[in-house]
């Protein structure tokens, strides 16, 4: 009975707009069985945090005020007065933690597998925008409850930006609306957050997700030079569907756990003339980029020590974008060792420089 | 050149780089000290070594352009002994111990000489000083006195607001002990030498000498400083009172005040003493430890009866706020909203500060209701608590049940997979 419901619904819908497509994907789309198949679920998982981002991100927006006078008060009233108030802001804090995280793993797994490779350039182009735009709702977003910490970690965020040659302090005066961080900065981080990153990431997020569907899972080198009778693949729907699932489902214990045992603090509310708190740290997705530009020296070369951090982290990014078209020898084994020592220094860079940052 | 040959080099370079930047020093010093020093008197004393004791180039008078002569008049352009320092050109020399007071006095009691440095500076020093115990002794002669120099000194004198001056808040305990503190001085005028000892173990010189904190009072807040006298029965509690301005007026219009002033008694002294001033304590109404109340009050008098009960309601309010606080640091130490307790919290505080100021009334009515205000926001914000301490415990049964429901899902699903997959 139910089938035949659902049967006519598939029909009407078919009569109308041709899901023979659809249908084609659903059934032919499998996924290669290997040593390395753990990290298709990366990106599943991030998609996953970013859904719960989004919905935790409406339910906080029905009671949130942006602005100086009210935005502390309305955190602390979703915490505090709000029916599962609290639930919402830890999940919506945990989960963006935990996407930017899983994010860096996807990205680097599809580095290492270098599942980026032609034809999937624009797929990797495409990935490190949704990384650079989940960074910034990061950013964006730990100033909104307004509180101290992150009061001052913006000023040391925007100052930062400042620095940045030529065009910096134009930048950092239209992100803080005027010379200071104050209410205009937390407007415009509000609008950025809610409305201009999410509409910028849809779309890129949308093109991403076309492109993986439209060409399919990466097979790594060793697997593609398999015989054809002894390559292993499943097929997409159910079995890698329901897999992405029982993932999703343990993620979700994992962010409940974190949300009841560890809830995010508030702290005290921003004061513009009180002086800077001790320990003001960028989230730890920053803190490599914090500590490194902590450590230079005053001047390198005639550049400003800092100008010059920042221009090396940006030249940096420039490569890792477009790294898919950097051909860094003919050779092709010695191609793949050198990008894969490119890897590898950035995960033990990021890895040190984040630890260092938190420990000593 | 060997290794040895180069390293001696080095060395005598270093030696004679060093030898020149020296030298270069001490000449740019004297060309400084030179010109400095235009006056005459100082030129000749400081090259003959007759400088007076402790001079201090820092003095306030000489930093604002008063020289020796300013004080101790004479030609000071002069390079001659005999002009500089002659009757005719208003020569005064050293002054003698009794007529210290008014030496100063030419300037500091002149407010047009005066208020050229401070617009609304005081010039009754001098007359406060005869009024006060120093000042009435050194009028008939007693040379063991102190007058301006004892506490200003002589030639370092530096505004009271520069913590190396000998009056700066944190400094006058030891300036006032260096004579009050001297008990051969003291045993001739049957007086205690240990006042500073005494007041740096009190409430006041913990203050002020450990936490360094300069509100709190030193020797001259309740003493005065020009016009020194020890405070007179009367004037104590308003002494006491410019700071504890509420203790002072519950005090005086209780009905305590007659009876201390007929009996001569004094009134914030009586209980707390004044050197060697306690922290107050809700134990001092203790009547079967201490004897603040029964010295006068025997057991069954009204007295006795109110200290019983003052000291009855403020430990309950104590050890309630004591709870409470616990209670507030263990909500927010399991992650759950304490700020209502934390505002009540400031309630009951609030309701303990005040009921023990209003102790002073001797007033059981007052200090009851005003506890009792105080019970009240304790066991509210402790109603709070227990209410955040079920929304807790709920918590955790929500996350236990839907965890275990997830979990079962996760079964089911990997039961299906493994199906799928075989």
């Amino acid at each position: 009975m139910e089938k035949n419901k659902l049967q006519n619904i598939e029909n009407w819908l078919d009569e109308r707009f041709d899901l023979t497509p659809i249908k084609k994907l659903i059934t032919h789309k499998k996924v290669p069985i290997h040593n390395h198949s753990v990290w298709y679920y990366m990106g599943g998982i991030s998609l996953f945090l970013f859904i719960v981002q989004v919905l935790s991100g409406l339910l906080l927006l029905m009671y949130y005020i942006p602005g100086e006078d009210n935005a502390y008060e309305s955190v602390q009233f979703i915490v505090t007065k709000v029916d599962f108030g609290w639930l919402v802001r830890n999940i919506h804090s945990w989960s963006a933690n935990m996407m930017v995280f899983f994010v860096f793993l996807h990205m680097f797994s599809v580095f290492f597998t270098k599942a980026f490779k032609k034809p999937r350039e624009l797929t990797w182009v495409s990935g490190f925008l949704l990384l650079l735009l989940a960074l910034g709702f990061g950013f964006s977003g730990y100033l909104l409850p307004w509180n101290e910490l992150a009061f001052f970690a913006t000023k040391v965020g925007t100052d930062i930006v400042g620095v940045v040659p030529f065009i910096g302090d134009a930048i950092k005066v239209v992100l803080r609306g005027g010379d200071d961080v104050t209410g205009a900065t937390l407007s415009r981080f509000f609008g950025i957050h809610v409305a201009i990153l999410p509409a910028l990431f849809s779309v890129f997020l949308v093109i991403h997700l076309i492109f993986v569907q439209k060409q399919g899972m990466s097979e790594p080198e060793h697997f593609e030079k398999l015989d054809e009778s002894k390559k292993k693949y499943i097929p997409f729907f159910p079995n890698f569907v329901l897999q992405d699932a029982l993932l999703w489902i343990i993620v979700l214990i994992i962010l409940l756990s974190l949300t009841l045992f560890f809830p995010w603090e508030l702290g005290l509310k921003a004061d513009a003339l009180a002086s800077a708190p001790i320990g003001i740290k960028p989230e730890w997705y920053f803190m490599f980029m914090f500590e490194t530009l902590k450590l230079l020296p005053a001047n390198i070369l005639f550049i400003e020590g800092e100008v010059f951090g920042i221009l090396a982290f940006g030249l940096a990014g420039v490569i890792w974008l477009f790294i898919p078209f950097i051909n860094f020898s003919k050779k092709k084994e010695l191609n793949n060792k050198i990008i894969r020592w490119i890897g590898i220094f950035a995960i033990l860079y990021i890895v040190i420089f984040t630890i260092k940052g938190y420990l000593i | 050149m060997n290794i040895n040959t180069k390293f001696i080099c080095n060395i005598f370079a270093i030696v004679l780089v060093f030898t020149a930047i020296t030298f270069a020093n001490d000449n740019l010093q004297s060309a400084q000290n030179s010109k400095k020093y235009t006056d005459e008197c100082i030129k000749c004393h400081s090259e003959n070594d007759m400088m007076p004791e402790h001079f201090s180039e820092n003095d306030i008078h000489l930093q604002n352009g008063l020289s020796c002569a300013g004080c101790h008049g004479g030609l000071s352009t002069s390079a001659d002994e005999e002009i500089a320092m002659s009757k005719k050109n208003g020569f005064v020399g050293v002054p003698t111990k009794k007529e210290i007071p008014n030496f100063c006095g030419k300037c500091h009691s002149d407010i047009s000489k005066m208020q050229v440095f401070q617009a609304r500076i005081s010039t009754d020093q001098v007359s406060q000083y005869y009024i006060s115990k120093h000042g009435m002794q050194l009028k008939i002669g007693n040379k063991d006195v102190a007058t301006c120099i004892d506490c200003h000194t002589s030639h370092s004198i530096l505004p009271a607001s520069d913590t190396r001056s000998t009056v700066y808040a944190a400094n006058i305990p030891n300036t006032c002990n260096n004579c009050h503190g001297n008990s051969d001085l003291m045993n001739k005028y049957n007086l205690k030498s240990n006042q500073v000892e005494e007041y740096s173990k009190g409430v006041h010189g913990i203050a002020l000498l450990e936490k360094h904190d300069n509100s709190a009072p030193a020797c001259n807040d309740c003493h005065g400083n020009h016009g020194a006298a020890p405070p007179g029965v009367k004037s104590i509690s308003h002494i006491c009172g410019s700071c504890h301005v509420n203790n002072m007026n519950f005090f005086n219009n209780s009905n305590m005040a007659e009876p201390f002033a007929g009996l001569e008694i004094k009134a914030c002294e009586q209980c707390h003493g004044n050197h060697l001033i306690a922290k107050p304590s809700d134990e001092m109404l203790n009547v079967k430890t201490s004897t603040t109340c029964t010295e006068c009050h025997d057991k069954g008098e009204d007295g006795y009866i109110a200290s019983e009960m003052f000291y009855e309601k403020l430990t309950q309010l104590s050890e309630l706020y004591d709870s409470t606080k616990a209670m507030s640091e263990k909500i927010a130490i399991i992650g759950m909203n304490n700020i209502e307790i934390e505002y009540e919290l400031k309630n009951v505080k609030q309701a303990l500060i005040q009921s023990r100021t209003l102790v002073h009334t001797f007033d059981t009515s007052k200090v009851v209701g005003r506890t009792n205000e105080g019970v009240l926001a304790s066991l509210n914000a402790l109603k709070l608590a227990d209410h955040e301490i079920e929304e807790h415990d709920n918590r955790r049964i929500g996350y236990g049940i839907s965890t275990l429901i997830l979990i079962l899902l996760a079964g089911a699903l990997y039961l299906k997979i493994k199906g799928l997959n075989t």
